[in-house]
């Protein structure tokens, strides 16, 4: 029966091709429209680390007090040098790390070449367990090591492979800010996006890669500054990078994993705990103002997925309803035109579903062959999409099966739904007034 | 015998009541294309204007080199880059350079809180600070309004960490409107932190260096300090003698290196001529207004296209009655007009429930993503848009339908 329905379908067709022409090319281009902006959309709002996710938190301390708020009372989104190390020391979660962004030099042993530029952060050892960083050779320092300060580092496998031409450089030493350090480990291609660790300071998203990671004491120990955001509600009484350890200005990140809804309610009177301690104290004259969210809500709260990608899915999601508006306008019109055909066919005992399954192949037809050429679009789209959107965001966006599964499944879909008012119209008309009529 | 076309309107609502379903659905393919475009065109206008707010800058031969020293001590950085400053004011083809530790549109910036009053307990405006030296007004091409430049004796060096503000300042003429806007700030005090600095120079303009739509509320509110900054990674501003851009595009890092090799040029932004610091600065919105501009253009087109299309079958189905009418004395311009009423009559209907949904649209969207609020003037051009590509695109199936010779009647389908 398909292959006959096919046949009707294929014929009516091409009794008009302008309008199955007109037909095709709207689904094609309302598909890849939403098809090239969703590919961008999916790229930057998908879960960095999707099996531990719910299980990492960031805690805010609200150190500024009502002043120091935004409009939604949020408390600062990063937190001073007293709280983050006051925290750390007590350990109240699993794993957890205090972290801030650094740009040192590294100078490499060859006379002659250029010291070369490197970004990274500082952080405490749990860092590495914590976020599940593969390692390509060693592993992550002890936390033996962030207690002794100890000169070590974790690099990057492009890093390593620019000093070291890419072998096993664990136990040798880089010469960083004039100081010798000890690779501990080697990460692997380690480049999550977003920067979920530290969304404050990469903005979310970032083209570069984390070169070096240190011991965060250490960092402190030989002066190398805050390369990430400081903000500040006041002006520092000290001066320097140990004035700015001092002072109340925020510049570090924080993350804790807590692995059940236990752990998470325990972290909480923790943090509850420690803002009346230092109320009691004298440091805040207000009550706790604390918060502690998972990292998709904290995703989601810092606005790590521009506007500008929502936006844009949502107007060629827009395009896609006109495109197949306007094609359920054309197929109502082409089915009734058909009404006689329809009414000897009725007439000669063909059932409702019969024409149903006749107008609905058609409507499918031009849905495959709409998705087909939306297939085509979608891949110029998302190449294109490089030399339009910013190099951090089109650099994510990617064509691959499931996208080009989608594409041809919501053209179909989209067109057999355009197709379905148009469709019941025609299983509507009465045989004998048609048959009458002629 | 001569005769206006009368224009019925009657027959046609008549008929579109036949035709109900098709109708609504084309009127609502003409309210939906409205509600977006007008909302994209919207968006357009927003990002060119973004686009286009000048730096008070000449952009035109102007050079941006990032230089860090590297395993040099900070304390020692200042006789340094004034070794450099000289070294590169004297190169062929340059005509004058200067320190900043920023500059306009670098996608980046130290700003801080100014305040008029020292004991007020918030600013006044979020000022973007440029830490330079008396060579900046000239390398910038910034034109000063009042005042004066800095002098040479002025100019002071800090630490990032330690710096106070300096005794005095040069600031944007919008600063000034901002701090004082019954009369002019030269001469008058202004705190970027505890220490008072005298308004010496007003430019008239001189745009800050983030590029973000949360910076747009202090974009013009900047302010000029003579201090050059160690232990920061500062910036030279080159200005290239006309025509030499190229030129000490390939020079400045060659004699930068001979001066001191201690130093990192970053290879991302490191050397960059302002134009392709325009370039990268709005790439975001140049890419938005692409995005939103290719999406119109299909919008319409396809709209267009659809009344073509759906036309051409209404016309197809009706020669016999259109026949009858040419054979009972209807003139060729009376069949036309009878298709341009038609599709005139869709259409206002549509663009009318495509304004409201446009503004709804626009308010839907303002609530999400804090988009301003779309002027009126956009839904009546985009009114005027729709009515006419409606009345386009119904012309070549109409012209049609009047061609169609009164024998039609006779014939049967």
């Amino acid at each position: 029966m398909l292959t006959y329905y096919l046949d009707l379908a294929l014929r009516s067709l091409k009794r008009s091709p302008g309008l199955t022409a007109l037909m095709v090319l709207a689904i094609g281009f309302g598909v890849a429209a939403s098809m090239t902006t969703y590919s961008v959309f999916r790229a930057v709002s998908g879960d960095p680390i999707p099996w531990k996710s719910s299980k990492l938190f960031v805690p805010q301390i609200d150190m500024w007090g009502p002043n120091g708020r935004d409009s939604d009372g949020e408390p600062p989104d990063a937190m001073d040098y007293l709280d983050a190390t006051t925290m750390m020391r007590a350990h109240r979660a699993k794993l957890q790390s205090a972290m801030y962004q650094i740009s040192p030099s590294v100078v490499p042993t060859e006379a002659g070449k250029h010291p070369i530029n490197v970004s990274g952060h500082a952080v405490y050892s749990e860092f590495f367990p914590m976020l599940d960083v593969p390692f390509l050779y060693g592993n992550g320092w002890s936390a033996a090591d962030d207690v002794q300060r100890a000169a070590v580092v974790a690099i990057s496998s492009k890093l390593n492979e620019k000093l070291f031409g890419g072998a096993n450089s664990v136990g040798k030493s880089i010469n960083i800010e004039g100081k010798d350090y000890r690779v501990v480990g080697v990460l692997n291609n380690w480049n999550p996006q977003p920067r979920f660790f530290d969304v404050v300071n990469s903005g979310g998203f970032s083209t570069g890669v984390e070169d070096v990671f240190m011991p965060f004491e250490r960092a402190i120990d030989v002066g190398i500054p805050n390369d990430g955001n400081t903000n500040c509600n006041a002006v520092p009484a000290e001066s320097g990078f140990i004035g700015l350890q001092h002072s109340p200005c925020v510049w570090i990140s924080y993350m804790a994993e807590l692995d059940d809804a236990a752990a998470v309610a325990t972290y909480r009177q923790y943090l509850d705990g420690y803002a009346r301690d230092q109320q009691q104290a004298g440091r805040f004259a207000w009550p706790a103002n604390n918060r502690l969210r998972d990292l998709p809500e904290w995703l989601d709260n810092q606005h790590v997925v521009p506007s500008d990608t929502k936006v844009s899915l949502l107007v060629a999601l827009g395009l896609l309803v006109v495109c197949l508006v306007n094609t359920a306008g054309l197929l109502l019109a082409k089915f009734l035109r058909r009404s006689s055909e329809i009414g000897v066919r009725r007439a000669l005992g063909a059932q409702r579903t019969a024409i149903y399954a006749q107008f609905l192949t058609e409507a499918g037809i031009i849905g495959l062959a709409g998705g087909v050429l939306g297939l085509l679009l979608t891949g110029v789209g998302v190449a294109s999409v490089s030399w339009v959107l910013p190099k951090d965001i089109a650099a994510l966006a990617r064509l691959d099966f499931s996208l080009l599964a989608l594409t041809l499944l919501v053209a179909i879909v989209a067109t057999l739904l355009a197709g379905l008012y148009p469709t019941f119209r025609a299983s509507r008309v009465q045989p004998a007034w048609q048959l009458k009529s002629n | 015998m001569q005769r206006t076309p009368s224009i019925q309107i009657r027959p046609i609502l008549a008929a579109l009541r036949r035709h109900k379903a098709g109708t609504i659905l084309i009127a609502l393919q003409i309210a939906l294309t409205l509600a977006i475009v007008c909302n994209a065109l919207f968006i357009i206008e927003q990002r060119i204007t973004r686009m286009s707010r000048p730096t008070g800058l000449i952009e035109s031969d102007l050079l941006t080199v990032q230089s860090n020293w590297v395993g040099v001590d900070a304390d020692t950085t200042t006789p340094l880059a004034r070794a450099d400053l000289l070294a590169l004011r004297q190169l062929p083809g340059v005509q004058d350079a200067t320190l900043t530790n920023s500059y306009p549109i670098r996608g980046g910036a130290w700003t801080t809180d100014v305040r008029i009053d020292p004991n007020a307990k918030s600013g006044m405006a979020t000022v973007t600070q440029y830490f330079t030296d008396d060579h900046a007004l000239p390398s910038m091409g910034l034109k000063l309004l009042a005042g004066r430049n800095f002098r040479s004796d002025e100019i002071g060096s800090a630490s990032r960490d330690s710096y106070t503000p300096p005794p005095v300042a040069i600031i944007s003429a919008a600063l000034n409107g901002k701090l004082y806007p019954d009369g002019s700030a030269l001469g008058k005090q202004i705190y970027l932190g505890m220490k008072p600095s005298t308004v010496i120079g007003i430019v008239e303009r001189l745009q800050g260096g983030e590029t973000d739509t949360d910076s747009d509320t202090y974009a013009d509110y900047t302010v000029l300090l003579p201090i050059q900054l160690t232990n920061y990674a500062n910036s030279y501003l080159i200005r290239a003698r006309p025509g030499q851009l190229a030129n000490i595009t390939r020079t400045v890092p060659q004699l930068l290196y001979k001066l001191n090799r201690m130093r990192l040029i970053p290879e991302k932004r490191g050397l960059r001529t302002f134009d392709a610091v325009r370039t990268q600065a709005y790439r975001r919105d140049r890419g938005m207004a692409i995005l939103m501009s290719a999406i119109c253009v299909i919008l319409l087109a396809i709209t267009a296209a659809g009344i073509v299309g759906l036309t051409s079958f209404w016309v197809g189905q009706r020669r016999k009655q259109i026949g009858v009418r040419r054979a009972l004395g209807a003139t060729r311009a009376d069949i036309l007009s009878y298709f341009l009423t038609e599709n005139l009559l869709i259409s206002v209907g549509g663009v009318l429930l495509g304004a409201v949904l446009a503004i709804a649209l626009n308010l839907w969207l303002g609530q999400l993503f804090e988009l301003a609020r779309l002027s009126l003037s956009y839904v009546l051009v985009g009114v005027v848009v729709l009515l006419l590509l409606g009345q386009g695109a119904v012309l070549a199936p109409a012209l049609r339908a009047s061609r169609v010779s009164p024998v039609e009647a006779t014939r049967s389908v």
